[in-house]
């Protein structure tokens, strides 16, 4: 066990002059990228989806919920194909970049941001809304204060959906390809290592990984804690 | 009384008042079911409306009506002459003030609370600062101000509520039981406070409520809601004394209320048969008409068969023979001003605070509401031989169809 750490430190000392950056910080920008643009879609979708009257509503939900629990394979599945050199999109030649993780992962950490979002302000009292627009809100001015309201649970939907992205392998590996210098992630570079039997190298990606979650959560861990709930 | 609805001019409101707001022909169907259904509500400037019924009537769909807050299937609203187009909804609701049954603070301080209705309406910082100031500490909430809103009791939550909505303002006050969440001691205060503060200002208020007597206390008006209709519209005291319905008399607290048919009438004194009995009523209704005779316990007063009465003192009654001898047989005959004299039995005693509430069986069912201390003077028990007495014009005849 001392000599996998011991083997562990000594590689990890050589990633940090070699690809380890590289790995770290195109690990953060394709979950953070993803994640924002999972915001965008997924807090107006959530919001729309609590407040507005309509008929298919539980369609919708059902859609959102099998969303929520969307293997990740099978949303890399559907980038792949989507982008795939002979796919409906392949003349754009973005299969294995980047951008397409960022679109796989935007289809797995949205429906979690849409459904929680929902769930966030559903759980708020209904006549709060009537309440505000009562006191003279416009519209958007009585939706900013029911995102205020629901804060503390909207951070939550920030961080799980940043959560399902940072540590997602699955589809990064389909449609990245897990190329080195181009689309290797951390999650996809410690699943290469393990199945060379590399576990000194393994461990010490997984280290900087888990170092990354706890601090991306707990900054958002903070943030919730310092809420007037206290 | 004009109309079907029972709605009348207010004698002691003005009457060159101008409407402020009124609803026509709405209709508000939740599911497949109508909840509310109004012909006509007005509420005049400066006036407060007090709207009772029972719960589930549709009193605070009523109110979230005249908020422009319910999206109604058909009817419209008509804010100072002009037609409130869905268009126009947000510049309409800035002339209201909202005070809902649940303080429904945000999570925020109690200023920031206070200062939401200004911030949506972009009114400046230092203005903000000092009319929140201000209400917060007319409301004597003022030493909350940097408190988070959801430290405090639920009633400074209620008062920091009225404060939010009076910040503004508002031309409309609109109230749903605004002190159904506080404990009585509290809501007695606040009902003061409230009172108060609609006395000097100039707003025009609908306060909705399940308390006949907050309704009262407060209403230059009162509009009974019941089944999702409004059954009448009147002055507190022409409502108590004239209920339009059976319903409206049996939510109004006339807790006697007897089917009968009038007999005679004279001089505006009607004669009505109840059955065992026969009742006299100041009315205009027409021999042969079946009525409903109500009567509110209030106006009964009970006499013990040697005298003692739970009326005033300084009215002059006797027994027309001497006290005593005819206890057991013929009942005595009191001379006094009250045309209805009943004797009978009390059937059952209930205590309410200072009053107690008596059941009397005169052949017919009556019921009295006198104070515990008559009560005790009278040495009043269930079982015991009593006249009841209640003046003709204490009597409310309701015309019945058949």
């Amino acid at each position: 066990m001392g000599a996998l750490i011991d083997q562990a430190r000594q590689l990890l000392q050589g990633l940090v002059d070699s690809d380890l950056v590289e790995i770290t910080v195109l690990s953060l920008a394709v979950s953070g990228l993803a994640t924002a643009i999972s915001l965008l879609i997924g807090v107006p979708l959530g919001t729309l989806m609590a407040l507005a009257r309509f008929r298919s509503r539980g369609l919708v939900l059902s859609v959102v919920n099998t969303g929520m629990a969307l293997p990740p394979v099978v949303a890399g599945l559907f980038i792949a194909f989507m982008l795939w050199r002979s796919g409906p999109f392949g003349d754009f030649q973005l299969i294995y970049t980047p951008l397409a993780m960022v679109l796989a992962e935007v289809i797995i950490a949205a429906p979690v941001i849409v459904g929680l979002t929902y769930a966030a302000l559903g759980q708020l009292d209904p006549r709060m809304r009537l309440q505000l627009l009562g006191l003279g809100a416009s519209r958007w001015q009585t939706i900013w204060w029911l995102w205020r309201e629901a804060r503390l649970p909207l951070l939550a939907a920030l961080m799980a959906g940043f959560g399902s992205v940072i540590s997602e392998v699955g589809a990064a590996t389909m449609v990245g390809g897990n190329i080195l210098h181009q689309t290797r992630v951390l999650t996809t570079a410690i699943v290469l290592d393990v199945s060379r039997g590399e576990f000194g190298q393994a461990v010490a990606l997984a280290g900087v990984l888990l170092t990354l979650a706890f601090l991306v959560n707990g900054v958002l861990t903070w943030a919730q804690l310092r809420g007037p709930h206290r | 009384m004009t109309g079907h609805l029972g709605e009348s001019g207010a004698p002691g409101v003005d009457e060159t008042r101008r409407t402020l707001v009124e609803v026509r022909d709405l209709l508000v169907v939740r599911g497949d079911r109508p909840v509310l259904a109004i012909d006509h509500l007005a509420v005049a400037e400066r006036e407060t409306l007090s709207v009772v019924g029972p719960n589930g009537a549709g009193k605070s769909t009523l109110l979230l009506a005249l908020a422009s807050l319910v999206r109604p299937s058909r009817g419209r609203l008509v804010f100072k002459g002009s037609l409130v187009e869905p268009s126009h909804e947000l510049s309409y609701r800035r002339n209201l003030g909202l005070v809902l049954a649940d303080p429904l603070l945000l999570d925020a301080s109690v200023f920031a609370n206070v200062a939401a209705g200004l911030r949506f309406r972009g009114v400046p910082r230092s203005e903000v600062r000092a009319r929140v100031a201000d209400w917060l500490e007319r409301l004597g909430v003022g030493h909350l101000a940097n408190r988070p809103a959801r430290h405090i009791s639920s009633g400074e939550a209620q008062r920091v509520s009225l404060a939010r909505a009076l910040v503004l303002d508002p031309e409309l006050l609109l109230l749903d039981e605004p002190f159904a969440s506080v404990d009585a001691a509290t809501r007695a205060r606040l009902l003061d406070d409230l009172e108060a503060l609609l006395r000097q200002s100039h707003l025009a208020c609908v306060i909705v409520t399940h308390d006949l007597d907050e309704a009262v206390r407060l209403g230059d008006r009162m509009a009974v809601v019941v089944d999702g209709r409004l059954r009448q519209c009147d002055t507190p005291e022409r409502v108590l004394s004239a209920p339009f319905d059976e319903d409206v008399a049996a939510f109004v607290g006339a807790e006697t209320r007897l089917p009968g048919r009038v007999v005679s009438a004279h001089e505006g004194i009607a004669l009505v048969d109840v059955g065992h009995c026969r009742i006299e009523a100041v009315s205009a209704v027409q021999p042969g008409r079946a009525v409903l005779c109500c009567l509110r316990p209030e106006d009964v007063t009970l006499w013990s068969m040697d005298g003692r009465g739970s009326g005033p003192g300084d009215v002059a009654w006797r027994l027309s023979g001497s006290p005593g001898t005819s206890a057991a047989s013929a009942p005595p005959r009191f001379v006094s001003s009250a045309r209805n004299q009943l004797p009978g039995r009390v059937s059952r005693m209930v205590s309410q605070g200072s009053l107690m509430r008596v059941s009397i069986d005169c052949g017919i069912p009556l019921v009295a509401s006198i104070t515990r201390a008559s009560a005790a003077d009278m040495e009043l028990e269930e079982g015991e031989q009593v006249v009841a007495t209640f003046k003709a014009s204490a009597v409310h005849l309701i015309p019945r169809t058949g």
